[in-house]
């Protein structure tokens, strides 16, 4: 299925042209810049609209099947579509849990009826999906989970709490871990994973309000929520497996994700634009020799990324650890990204000081927002801290803690 | 924000190519074999630095010959398969004079007339050892012309010093950067011409170098090369230099952190694996993937040069290059001593090595600050 050259960059041209006539213009309230900061009924009816768009003229999923909504052509043409999507600055497409995480599981592993009824109202935007894994007392410690569903004939019927459940209260599917058997010798061992409705009796999804103050979460609580137990997916016993794999797709370790943007785009570049006119000591302070310091490195660490994602195809340069570029993607990527925007305030002078609403903030208060938000990455999925034992056990070898 | 993305640095080229592939293989397989650690250690107080033997082999196995056109007796498989050599070198502390005689082929190469190119590659693929001489003292960021060439008819007289030759002892020529006239030249010395030729104590003991000085020493024109262009073939010679001197550093950082990974998998304190302990797993962390930050640029760099002068993109990899190595190796070294406890501060842990190593490469063609600001001129100063 490879594409030649020409007609990828045929395709760019033509994808680029359609973003330019049809990408939204300022809906005049405020758009979230990433899937987990999706907060009122505004912002999702405009995300669900767009993505829709996206869809329908074949720019999503592009490499997913045919017969389930896809468009059945090699991941080069998505990737462009997602390059071109950032450059336009376009929304995010916004079902990132369905797309990235759901999709390619149930593309991968799922029944021929799982993947008709889901994969394609994922793409449409038709269905959203929202996932249950951390809970208040087991976040980074996720094979701890203790939310029960216990089977009771057709049924589980699901008791405990999830945190941070991103459009909770909008979804209509979750991703559920759950413990289905509590006393197994290895805590990994009772967990099952759950393809879940949400819109049934017994789960009750209330927002969470956010340090930007702001939602997009809620904690989920589970009283009595009876599920189909067809809604297995890998197997009972087997949740901790799948869910591994799952966070594989998330992390970037593994591919399959439908594409679209999951968070609005930003570089170093822009950041440097937006400082152009700031003083510092008298003078502009891109004349500063310390902060010319810190934004060329800056630069250097965003290209890192980039070059990164290129060398991770060629394996005679992976050969000393073939899953380190991969496994460490997330960390590399989510500090980079908070680090940069963390300067971004810094570097503002008074500026940095001001907020989203004042005539005076520079960019709007993009970078300040962003800032705040930017720990969602570097805490949800696994914290850096969490991430930089796996790379260390998974990649180097070392000993467990 | 309305602004489009300013594409400062957009060139993600990342082409590595069979015959890179296959250096990169050949060379690791090759320098593992030939330079074992207790065979570095036996070198350390040698006068040449090197074994004879190993370098004849490398020079039979054509390594001097990559980046030189067949037409002079090379190879002509381009200055971009020289890198993995250099880092495959670099990883097992093998110090032969490649890098310094594949530095000094390309300045003949870029600057010479067909005569000069004539004269000296078809000897320098075939293992003449040669040198470039550009610094006049400890700054990179210097002109690199202080020594001067004075013309008297068809005569040429140089006189002036240079620091940190590589392998000055063992080479039997010289690439030397003057200033004469008011512009610059690079000049082709022998060695007999050399007034003075002092070996330098360096820290990073698998390293030699010297310093050279000419006191009124005699040219013919035929020695000058004869490039018009001698500040930007001087510039990119700088800049090969320092992708080369990065590739040979990110080598030895991967070296250096097998050697943290395989002491934190050993060496237990408090009953535990001191590896199992986060403040020693999480730097460990870091200098993995300060070293994979590092050959991205490396091969990137790689992927970008030609025979032609270096252009921007060029320019941008190579400093990047250096910076991200350097940094790389210089932490890496750093955590290796501290993370071999006492052990790490006896001479017979192989950390120091690794950490002598990262004072050499750290200085070697331009420190991670000069490329910096060089950088920020080039990224921040060209607003429209």
């Amino acid at each position: 299925m490879s594409a030649s050259k020409l007609e990828l960059e045929q395709f760019r041209t033509e994808v680029s042209a359609w973003i330019a006539d049809n990408k939204p213009g300022n809906p005049g309230f405020l758009l979230p810049q990433t899937f987990m900061e999706v907060g009122n009924e505004q912002q999702l009816e405009f995300l669900r609209e767009w993505q829709y768009k996206l869809w329908s003229a074949g720019y999503l999923g592009m490499a997913w099947p045919k017969e389930y909504g896809g468009g059945g052509v090699s991941p080069a043409f998505q990737r462009i579509a997602d390059q071109e999507m950032r450059r336009h600055h376009t929304p995010i497409a916004f079902n990132v849990i369905g797309l990235g995480w759901a999709g390619p599981l149930i593309n991968d592993i799922g029944t021929e009826e799982e993947k008709e009824k889901y994969l394609k109202r994922i793409l449409s935007a038709e269905d959203i999906w929202c996932q249950g894994f951390s809970e208040p007392d087991n976040g980074s410690d996720l094979g701890n989970a203790q939310c029960r569903a216990m089977r009771d004939g057709d049924e589980y019927v699901v008791n405990g709490t999830k945190i941070w459940t991103t459009m909770g209260n909008f979804a209509d599917h979750m991703i559920l871990l759950a413990r289905t058997a509590p006393q197994t010798e290895r805590k990994y061992d009772g967990l099952t994973f759950f393809l879940a409705p949400m819109r049934i009796p017994g789960i009750d999804p209330r927002p969470i309000q956010k340090l930007t103050g702001e939602y997009g979460f809620t904690e989920t609580f589970f009283t009595d929520a009876r599920i189909p137990a067809s809604s297995v997916i890998g197997g009972e016993g087997n949740g901790w497996k799948v869910a591994m794999q799952t966070l594989q797709y998330e992390r970037g370790a593994a591919s399959g994700a439908a594409g679209g943007l999951n968070a609005v785009h930003t570089s170093a570049g822009e950041m440097i634009e937006s400082l152009r006119g700031v003083q510092r000591d008298g003078r502009p302070i891109l004349e500063d020799p310390e902060v010319r310091d810190e934004l060329v490195q800056t630069l250097i660490r965003e290209k890192s990324i980039a070059l990164g994602d290129r060398r991770v195809h060629i394996s005679a340069l992976n050969a000393d650890y073939p899953y380190s570029l991969p496994l460490s993607r997330k960390l590399r990527f989510t500090e980079h990204s908070r680090a940069m925007r963390k300067l971004a305030v810094g570097l503002q002078g008074n500026h940095g000081a001001l907020y989203v609403g004042d005539d005076d903030v520079i960019d709007g208060g993009f970078w300040q927002r962003s800032y705040l938000n930017s720990f969602s990455a570097t805490i949800g999925g696994g914290t850096s801290q969490v991430q930089a034992n796996i790379i260390a056990e998974r990649v180097l070898g070392l000993p467990k803690d | 924000m309305n602004a489009e993305a300013k594409p400062i640095t957009h060139n993600l080229t990342m082409d590595f190519s069979e015959e890179q592939a296959m250096v990169l293989e050949q060379a690791r397989q090759f320098c593992g074999e030939k330079s074992p650690i207790p065979s570095v250690r036996n070198l350390l107080d040698s006068v040449s630095g090197f074994d004879a033997a190993v370098w004849e082999e490398q020079v039979q196995l054509g390594w001097m010959g990559l980046a030189i056109p067949e037409a002079y007796g090379g190879l002509g498989l381009g200055i971009s398969c020289s890198v993995p050599v250099a880092e495959a070198m670099g990883k097992n502390l093998l110090t032969t004079p490649f890098i310094a005689s594949t530095l000094a082929a390309q300045a003949i190469l870029r600057g010479g007339d067909e005569w000069q190119r004539e004269q000296w590659l078809p000897g320098l693929a075939t293992g003449t050892v040669a040198s470039l001489a550009l610094l006049d003292d400890g700054d990179w960021g210097g002109s690199l012309c202080e020594a001067e060439v004075v013309r008297r008819n068809d005569e040429y007289i140089l006189s002036g010093q240079k620091w940190f030759v590589a392998h000055g002892a063992t080479a039997e020529f010289f690439v030397v950067s003057a200033r004469c006239e008011g512009s610059t030249v690079l000049a082709v010395v022998s060695a007999e011409q050399v007034t003075k030729n002092e070996s330098q104590v360096l820290i990073d003991e698998t390293q030699r170098a010297a310093k050279i000085s000419f006191d009124q020493v005699n040219l013919s024109s035929s020695a000058i090369l004869s490039q018009a262009d001698t500040d930007g073939l001087l510039a990119d010679l700088c800049l090969l230099g320092a992708l080369l001197t990065a590739a040979e550093a990110a080598g030895s950082a991967i070296a250096c952190l097998e050697t943290v990974v395989e002491y934190l998998n050993i060496r237990k304190q408090f009953g535990r694996l001191i590896g199992s302990y986060q403040a020693l797993k999480h730097p460990t962390v870091e200098i993995l993937n300060a070293v994979d930050s590092a050959r991205s640029h490396i091969y990137h760099a790689a992927g970008l040069l030609g025979s032609d002068a270096l252009d921007n993109d060029a320019e941008i990899a190579c400093r990047m290059a250096k910076v991200l190595a350097t940094d790389a190796i210089c932490y890496a070294g750093d955590r290796a001593i501290q993370f071999h406890g006492g052990m790490g501060f006896t001479y017979e842990c192989n950390a120091q090595l690794y950490l002598r190593r990262a004072q050499w490469s750290q200085q070697y063609y331009g420190d991670s600050r000069h490329h910096r600001t060089r950088l920020a001129r080039i990224l921040l100063d060209n607003s429209e």
